[in-house]
C-alpha cells in the first residue's frame, strides 16, 4: 500500500463501521414499517429502540469520518462526486435529517396516533437513506462519475441497473444484521419471545438477502463490465466468496440460536463486500483517476493519517468503553434499591467554592485584553477573562444555587 | 506538478450557475439551524454537569432532578445537531464542490480532527444519559466530563476552518493551482482562530445560558417559582450573566483583529465609505453606496474602537474595488443588530448580579423575569446576526481574497428544487424540536425524598454530614 492509498484504507475502515453499525441501525427501522399497535409489536418497537438508543449517534458519526477524509485526501474526487451525484445525495441528507428527528422526538411520543406517524416518518427515511446512498455508491462503482463538476448525469449517475442493485442490497443487509443484532440483545436481557420473533426475521432476511446479493451481481454483470471484471478477478473474488461463506454460516449460527457469534460473523460478510469493491475497482478511484493521481499532496496525507492515528487513541477505547457497557447489558437492567443506594453521592462537608480567584483573574484580564495589541499580551489577557468566567460561575453559581435551594422565598 | 492533475484542474474552473444567491441562502439556513444547536452542544453539557455536581457536593436531590431531566433535553438537542451538523458536511459537496476539489486538501483536516469531537461527544453523552441509575455516582459524573471537553475541541477544529477562510494561509497559489500545502500552519497558525474561537465559545455560554434560564423565567412570571425552578434558572442565568459582559471585552478583540485584516469588511460595519483619520461610528441610519444617511453620529468612534486610537486612519469601502464589496447593508444591519443585543444583555448581566452579590437573593421585579424571557430569543439572534456580520461581511470571498463565491460552486441545477426541500424539512424539524421540548417540560417534577427520608431543606453545610453517616 503507498502513502496515497492509506487515507483509502481508513475510509473504507469508516465505510464498513458505518455499513454493519450505522445499517444495522436503518434496519432496526426497517422492521417497525408497518407493525401496527398490539403488545407484540409495542415489544418489538421498544426492544428496537431502546437497541438502538445509547449507540446510533456514535454509529451515525463514521459517515461524516468518511466524508471528512474523502474531502481531505482527494478533493477532486469528492467534488466530482458530490456534483455530478448530488440528487441521491441530497436525497440522503433529507432522509437523515428526517429520522433523527423522528428518533430524537419519539420518546416523547404519548398517544398511538403520534407513536404511528413518528414511527412511519422513522421507517421510511431509514429505507430511503440507505438506498439513496447505495445509488450514490452504485454510480461510483460503474464507472458513470467522471471527474469535474458536475461532469456526469445527473440522472442517470444514479438511475441505473447498477445502483438500484446496491440500493436494495443497501437496504437488505441493514434489515438483515438488524435482526441479527436484536435477536442477540434480546436473548442476553432473557426476552425469549423477542429473541425467537427475531431470529425469524434473521433467518428470512438473511437468505433474501443473500438472493439479493446474487441477483445484484448478476445486474453488475449485465451493467457495468469493469466493475464485473474486477469483482470476478483476483483478489476481489476473495473477497465475494468469504463473504459468501459468512453469511451462510451466520444463518447455520442463527438457527442454532448462537446469536453472540453470529453477530460479528454477519458483520463480517459485510465488511467482506466492501473490501470485494474497493479491490474491484483498485487503482481507480473515479475512471480515468487513479488513488495516486487523486491524493492531495504528501504534508496533507500525512496529516491526515497522523491525526487519524491520534484520534483513534480516545476513539478506540471510548468506543470499547460504549460497546462494552452496552453489550454486557450494563443498560438492561433495571436499578435495584441497593444499587440506588451505592449510588447516592459522597457527600462530603464542603466549602463552597470562594470568588477570590475569579475576582484576582478579572483584575489581570481586563487590563491586559484592552491595551495588548494581539500576541502574547492578549492571550494572557484572555486566557484570564476565561478563568474569571470559569471561577466567577463556580462560585457565584454555586451561592446563587444555594440562596434558589433555600425553602422560604426566592 | 504532473500533466495529469493539470488535466484536473480543467472540470473545476468556474461554471455558469443561475442560482447562486439560492446556494447561499441554502447554506445560510442550514448555518442558522445548526448553529443554535451547537450552543446546546458546548454548553448545556457543562450545566448539566454543574448541577450534578451541586448534587453530589450538597446531597440535595433537587439539584440531581433538574441534571437529570435536563440531561434528556441535552440528548434530544445533540440528537437533532448531529443530524443538522451532518446536512452541512454534504452541503460542502453539494453546493460548493469547486470549493472543496481546489482547497480540500488544505482545511479538510479540520473537519478530520472534529470527527473524532464528535464521536468523543456521541459516545459520552450516551453514556451519561443512559446510565443514570446504571453507574456510580462518581463514574456517571466523570463520564459527563468528555462531553465538555469534546464541545471544546469540536468547536476549535470547525472555528479553525472558518478563520482559514476569512484569513487564509498555509498554501501558494500557482496559474490558479493550490500547491506547497501546508495544512497544520493553515488550521493552526492563524492568528484569526483565537478571537473567533474565543467569541463562538462564550457566545454558546450566553444563548444556552439565557434560553434555559428564559423558560425558568416565564415560569416565574406565571407563578411557578418553586425550588426546582428557581435553582434551574439561577445557574445558567449566573454563567450567562458573568459570561455576556466578558463577552464585549472579547468583541472588541475580535473587531480589532478584522480592521487589521479585513479592511473591507470593517468598513461595511459601519458604511465607512472613504478612508478617513479619526472615523465616526453611525448608529442606525442606511448606507446608500456613498455615505451613512439618517444615523446618529459618534465622532472618531470607529477609529477608537477599530485602533484604540481615536485618529487612526481606518480603509474606506472605495479602498477595495467595487466587485470586491460586501453587501454593506446586510453587514451594518447584522452588526448593529448583534452590538446592541450585546449590550442590552449585558445590563441585565450586571443587574442581576448586582442584585445578587449586594442582598443575595434574586431580583424581585417582574421586570428582571421579562427581560430574562426576552435575552433568550434575543442572544439567539445577536448570534445569528454576528455570524451573518462575518459571513456576509467575507463576500464575495469563499476564501478571502483568494476564490470568490461564484468561483465555488456547483454545476448542478438541482439547486431550487433543494433548497425548497429542505426549507420544508426544517421546518418540520423546528416544529418537532419546540413540540418534544414543550413534552419534556410537561412531565411532572419529582423530587426523590433525601438519603434521610426528607427532603433536605437547607443545602448548606451543616446539612450532609448526616448523609454521609448514613451512608457508611
Amino acid at each position: 500500500m503507498t502513502l496515497a492509498e492509506v487515507p483509502l484504507a481508513l475510509m473504507l475502515v469508516g465505510l464498513i463501521a458505518y455499513a454493519v453499525l450505522g445499517g444495522a441501525d436503518f434496519g432496526a427501522a426497517f422492521w417497525q414499517l408497518g407493525a401496527r399497535g398490539g403488545t407484540r409489536s409495542e415489544a418489538r418497537r421498544e426492544h428496537a429502540y431502546r437497541a438502538m438508543g445509547p449507540v446510533w449517534e456514535a454509529n451515525h458519526v463514521w459517515l461524516v469520518f468518511v466524508l471528512a477524509i474523502c474531502w481531505t485526501a482527494y478533493p477532486e474526487a469528492f467534488a466530482s462526486i458530490f456534483s455530478t451525484l448530488s440528487v441521491p445525495l441530497f436525497v440522503a441528507a433529507l432522509g437523515i435529517i428526517l429520522r433523527g428527528t423522528a428518533y430524537a422526538v419519539h420518546a416523547g411520543t404519548a398517544r398511538e396516533i403520534e407513536r404511528q406517524a413518528i414511527d412511519s416518518v422513522f421507517s421510511v427515511s431509514s429505507i430511503l437513506t440507505p438506498f439513496a446512498l447505495g445509488t450514490a455508491i452504485g454510480g461510483i462503482a460503474s464507472g458513470r462519475v467522471p471527474v469535474g463538476n458536475a461532469e456526469g448525469d445527473l440522472l442517470t449517475s444514479w438511475v441505473n441497473p447498477t445502483s438500484f442493485a446496491i440500493g436494495t442490497i443497501a437496504v437488505a443487509t441493514g434489515a438483515y444484521l438488524a435482526a441479527v443484532y436484536l435477536a442477540g440483545d434480546a436473548a442476553r436481557a432473557g426476552l425469549d419471545d423477542l429473541a425467537a420473533a427475531f431470529r425469524t426475521r434473521a433467518l428470512v432476511a438473511g437468505a433474501v438477502t443473500g438472493a439479493v446479493a446474487l441477483a445484484g451481481l448478476l445486474v453488475v454483470s449485465l451493467d457495468a463490465e469493469t466493475l464485473r471484471d474486477g469483482l470476478f478477478g483476483w483478489p476481489a473474488i476473495l473477497a465475494l466468496v468469504a463473504s459468501a461463506a459468512a453469511g451462510l454460516t451466520t444463518l447455520e449460527l442463527v438457527r442454532r440460536g448462537r446469536f453472540e457469534p453470529a453477530r460479528y460473523l454477519a458483520s463480517a460478510a459485510v465488511a467482506a463486500i466492501v473490501v470485494g469493491w474497493a479491490l474491484a475497482q483498485r487503482p481507480e478511484l473515479l475512471p480515468g483517476l487513479t488513488v495516486e493521481e487523486a491524493a492531495a499532496e504528501r504534508p496533507t496525507l500525512i496529516a491526515t493519517i497522523v491525526g487519524v492515528a491520534l484520534g483513534a487513541v480516545v476513539l478506540v477505547p471510548s468506543l470499547a468503553l460504549l460497546f462494552g457497557l452496552v453489550l454486557r447489558g450494563r443498560f438492561d437492567r433495571e436499578a435495584t434499591e441497593a444499587d440506588a443506594e451505592a449510588r447516592r453521592g459522597t457527600v462530603a462537608p464542603h466549602r463552597r467554592p470562594s470568588g477570590g480567584l475569579a475576582v484576582l483573574a478579572l483584575a489581570i484580564g481586563l487590563p491586559l485584553t484592552l491595551v495588548a495589541e494581539g500576541g502574547p499580551v492578549q492571550a494572557v489577557g484572555v486566557v484570564a477573562l476565561l478563568a474569571f468566567v470559569a471561577f466567577g460561575s463556580a462560585a457565584l453559581g454555586f451561592a446563587a444555587a444555594a440562596v434558589a435551594a433555600r425553602d422560604d422565598d426566592g | 506538478m504532473s500533466p495529469l492533475v493539470l488535466a484536473a484542474a480543467a472540470p473545476f474552473a468556474p461554471v455558469d450557475q443561475e442560482y447562486l444567491f439560492e446556494a447561499r441562502q441554502m447554506q445560510a439556513l442550514s448555518f442558522a439551524v445548526h448553529i443554535p444547536l451547537v450552543c446546546f452542544g458546548i454548553a448545556f453539557p457543562a450545566f448539566v454537569l454543574f448541577m450534578e455536581a451541586l448534587w453530589l457536593r450538597t446531597g440535595d436531590p433537587v439539584y440531581r432532578t433538574v441534571a437529570k431531566r435536563w440531561s434528556k433535553v441535552m440528548l434530544a438537542l445533540f440528537a437533532v445537531g448531529v443530524v443538522t451538523g451532518t446536512i452541512l458536511s454534504f452541503e460542502l459537496g453539494l453546493l460548493w464542490p469547486s470549493f472543496m476539489a481546489s482547497f480540500g486538501d488544505v482545511f479538510g483536516l479540520g473537519f478530520t480532527l472534529e470527527a473524532f469531537s464528535f464521536f468523543v461527544e456521541a459516545i459520552f453523552i450516551a453514556i451519561y444519559v443512559y446510565g443514570w441509575d446504571r453507574l456510580s455516582a462518581r463514574a456517571h459524573f466523570l463520564a459527563g466530563i468528555p462531553v465538555v471537553i469534546a464541545g471544546f475541541t469540536g468547536s476549535l477544529m470547525v472555528i479553525s476552518v472558518n478563520a482559514w477562510m476569512n484569513n487564509p494561509s498555509g498554501f501558494t497559489l500557482e496559474g490558479g493551482r493550490v500547491t506547497d500545502v501546508r495544512p497544520l500552519a493553515a488550521l493552526f497558525g492563524n492568528d484569526y482562530l483565537w478571537h473567533e474561537l474565543v467569541h463562538m465559545y462564550l457566545a454558546a455560554y450566553i444563548v444556552a445560558g439565557f434560553l434555559t434560564a428564559g423558560v425558568y423565567a416565564w415560569g416565574w412570571l406565571r407563578g411557578r417559582r418553586g425550588r426546582y425552578e428557581r435553582v434551574a434558572l439561577v445557574v445558567p442565568l449566573t454563567v450567562a450573566a458573568l459570561v455576556t459582559p466578558v463577552q464585549i471585552l472579547v468583541g472588541d478583540w475580535a473587531a480589532r483583529e478584522v480592521a487589521r485584516e479585513q479592511p473591507a469588511k470593517l468598513a461595511a460595519f459601519e458604511g465607512l465609505h472613504e478612508a478617513e483619520e479619526g472615523a465616526p461610528v453611525h448608529l442606525l441610519g442606511w448606507y446608500d453606496g456613498e455615505q451613512v444617511q439618517y444615523g446618529i453620529e459618534l465622532p472618531r468612534l470607529l477609529s477608537l474602537l477599530a485602533f484604540h486610537d481615536p485618529d487612526a486612519r481606518v480603509e474606506g469601502l472605495a479602498d477595495v474595488p467595487a466587485d470586491e464589496r460586501p453587501p454593506v447593508n446586510v453587514v451594518r444591519v447584522a452588526f448593529q443588530t448583534m452590538v446592541g443585543i450585546g449590550f442590552a444583555l449585558a445590563a441585565v448581566s450586571l443587574v442581576y448580579l448586582f442584585v445578587f452579590v449586594r442582598r443575595r437573593r434574586l431580583p424581585r421585579s417582574p421586570w428582571f423575569y421579562r427581560a430574562v424571557v426576552a435575552a433568550g430569543p434575543l442572544s439567539v439572534v445577536a448570534l445569528i446576526a454576528g455570524w451573518v456580520t462575518t459571513e456576509v461581511g467575507r463576500q464575495p470571498w469563499v476564501v478571502y481574497g483568494r476564490m470568490r463565491t461564484e468561483e465555488a460552486i456547483t454545476g448542478a441545477g438541482s439547486i431550487p428544487i433543494g433548497y425548497a426541500s429542505l426549507v420544508l424539512v426544517y421546518a418540520g424539524l423546528i416544529a418537532a424540536v419546540v413540540w418534544i421540548l414543550r413534552r419534556l417540560a410537561r412531565a411532572p417534577v419529582e423530587i426523590p425524598a433525601g438519603p434521610g427520608g426528607v427532603a433536605p431543606v437547607v443545602a448548606g453545610p451543616a446539612q450532609p454530614e448526616r448523609e454521609q453517616d448514613g451512608r457508611q
